[in-house]
């Protein structure tokens, strides 16, 4: 008890004195993830789209093969890219491997099922001939998208929100392709492990916090987004 | 012969192995309604999603203003607008609704604001205009949907079914609107419904639909007056459908033995042997059963006895046998005055014009 306490304790003096180790790293930490849920919201979004709205054979093995995704190991991820940035793999020539860009490769690989398949299903949870209203009112293919999109704004920035938390809280595949490099590729995740290894866990503790305050600072942002002007 | 604004040629559409739509040719003329009429799962709904260009046929083309459509339609559908059933409002509030679909086209804001000051008075929806699309009635949901339409000030007007979620009170005074609206606007529209009255009130020609196919187009009373066959007739609701047989005919004369009794109706000269005479109950006047010497210009007057009365809103339905079954629409006021029951004895009457002739189908 007394160790969580003085955790917490730390957690509060490293935010409040600036401390800049400590910032670089949560600043990491969000910019990587933030990075890789925008491409997994990118691609996902507009999959999700396709595959909630068209018809084609072979579509229900997709969708089960992107509802597995969902599940993605890290650390499977994390194996796959180290495979294809090492050395000697397809792109080893890009020499991205240890580098921040790794890990949001591997981490928009997690992101991009959860939100190809939640949009999915948000876009089939709307009225099956809203699709050919919004078209009907003269909505060109990406407006029509847009507004697709907007009206399942209730459970794609859940799906968004689902994603980002997927990719900041995940440690394998980021310690796998970042390696946990002090000011290169160290985040809070991999610091947390990297700090309990040494028997630093004041600091792991305060580095946890420090996780569940981003994650809880970024998820109210979106949840005051996703319940703006709505009525009950 | 009016300008066609937009039509379906050669139009097939096949779902699975299923023809839903077999559409050798149908004309929408330039200002005017045309109502689309028939049973659920006639095909309508596919015919305008075809005709707005939602849908892409298997086969056949919409031609708009002459012109084939090919390629990406999108510049054809911002000439029209489609109001389905359900009102299909975006999350968002009423007027936000009304503004969307010029606001996709890039209409100035000033343009989009005079427009839709217009549309929200003329459907009685300006107090509303900041609520949310979802937190109104089904009535002023629909009348959004249609606002949202004619602020487009589409060349062509497509409608489907769009009273059909609505309770009757909303569903007439919906009507009045739009019917005004039309009037003013002189919109080309196609009105799919199903129910008859409507198809009546607004439109000028009808199409009727079955199995994913015409059966006939013309005049809207026309279709009341002289369906083209049984199934339309059923349909459209001609009450006495029974079945004949051409005795003789002379200068458009025609006599048919119906059970026994001898009709008289006139008829095109090509009709012969078995024929169906349909006889809409609006058109058999009833005197009491003493009273067979009045005059009247009805060439067929018939006794027969009354089997079932029924009130159908302001009328009455009565039901009578005179050896075929004959169905006749009077007032209250008419059914007090001869006070009929159940049992009596009527003479019904009608005019030999009122008597609608169809060739037995597989009869010569």
């Amino acid at each position: 008890m007394e160790l969580i306490g003085e955790g917490i304790r730390e957690a509060f003096r490293l935010i409040f004195t600036g401390d800049g180790q400590v910032y670089a790293i949560a600043a990491r930490s969000l910019a990587v993830s933030g990075v890789a849920t925008a491409i997994g919201l990118t691609i996902g979004s507009l999959l999700g789209l396709v595959l909630g709205t068209r018809s084609f054979v072979g579509r229900n093995l997709v969708l089960s093969l992107v509802n597995t995704g969902m599940a993605l190991p890290p650390v499977v991820v994390g194996l796959f890219v180290f495979m294809v940035l090492v050395r000697d793999g397809p792109l080893g020539r890009l020499h991205l491997l240890f580098t921040p860009a790794a890990m949001v490769l591997a981490q928009a690989i997690i992101v991009t099922p959860i939100v190809t398949a939640l949009t999915a299903a948000a876009i089939q949870g709307l009225h099956p001939r809203l699709r050919l209203q919004i078209l009907a009112l003269g909505a060109s293919r990406w407006q029509w998208a847009w507004l697709m999109f907007k009206e399942a704004r209730l459970p794609l920035l859940a799906a968004v929100m689902l994603g980002f938390g997927a990719a900041i809280h995940e440690v394998g595949a980021s310690l796998m392709v970042g390696g946990n490099i002090k000011d290169e590729t160290r985040v809070l995740t991999t610091a947390t492990v990297l700090e309990t290894q040494k028997g630093n866990f004041e600091t792991a503790i305060a580095l946890s916090v420090i996780l569940l305050l981003v994650m809880y600072a970024v998820n109210l942002a979106l949840t005051l987004i996703q319940q703006r002007r709505r009525p009950l | 012969m009016s300008e066609v604004k937009l039509a379906a040629v050669d139009v097939r559409l096949v779902r699975g192995s299923r023809s839903v739509l077999d559409v050798p040719r149908l004309d929408v003329h330039r200002g005017e309604v045309l109502a689309v009429v028939g049973p659920n799962g006639a095909g309508k709904s596919s015919l305008l999603n075809v005709l707005a260009l939602l849908e892409k046929p298997s086969q056949g083309r919409v031609v708009f203003d002459g012109e084939p459509v090919a390629g990406d339609p999108l510049s054809y559908r911002r000439r029209m607008a489609v109001v389905f059933q359900e009102p299909l409002l975006l999350d968002t509030t009423v007027e936000a609704n009304v503004r969307s679909g010029l606001a996709l086209r890039g209409v100035p804001r000033d343009e989009q604001e005079r427009r839709m000051e217009h549309w929200l008075r003329r459907f009685g929806i300006q107090h509303l205009r900041r609520r949310s699309a979802y937190l109104i009635s089904g009535g002023e949901a629909q009348r959004t949907s249609l606002a949202r339409a004619l602020v487009l000030e589409p060349e062509v007007l497509l409608l489907d079914e769009p009273f059909g979620g609505l309770d009757a009170p909303a569903r007439q005074s919906l009507l009045d609107d739009l019917e005004a609206a039309l009037r003013e606007t002189g919109t080309t529209t196609v009105f799919v419904t199903h129910d008859r009255g409507e198809a009546l009130r607004l439109g000028r020609r009808v199409a009727v639909m079955m199995d994913g196919r015409i059966r006939q187009v013309c005049p809207t009373e026309e279709v009341f007056a002289s369906p083209v066959d049984e199934e339309v007739a059923a349909f459209v609701g001609v009450e006495t459908i029974v079945p004949g047989l051409m005795r003789t005919q002379e200068g458009g004369l025609a006599v048919i033995e119906v059970t026994g009794r001898s009709i008289e109706a006139v008829a095109d000269s090509s009709v012969r042997g078995e024929v169906l005479v349909c006889l809409r109950p609006e058109d058999v006047v009833l005197a009491p059963g003493s009273d067979s010497a009045s005059p009247t210009s009805a060439r067929n007057r018939l006794r027969a006895k009354v089997r079932r009365i029924v009130p159908v809103g302001p009328q009455v339905r009565v039901e009578l046998d005179c050896g075929f079954h004959l169905v006749a629409l009077i007032t209250k006021q008419s059914l007090e005055d001869l006070s009929l029951r159940p049992g009596d004895e009527v003479v019904a009457s009608f005019k030999a014009t009122a008597v609608h002739v169809i060739p037995r189908r597989g009869g010569s």
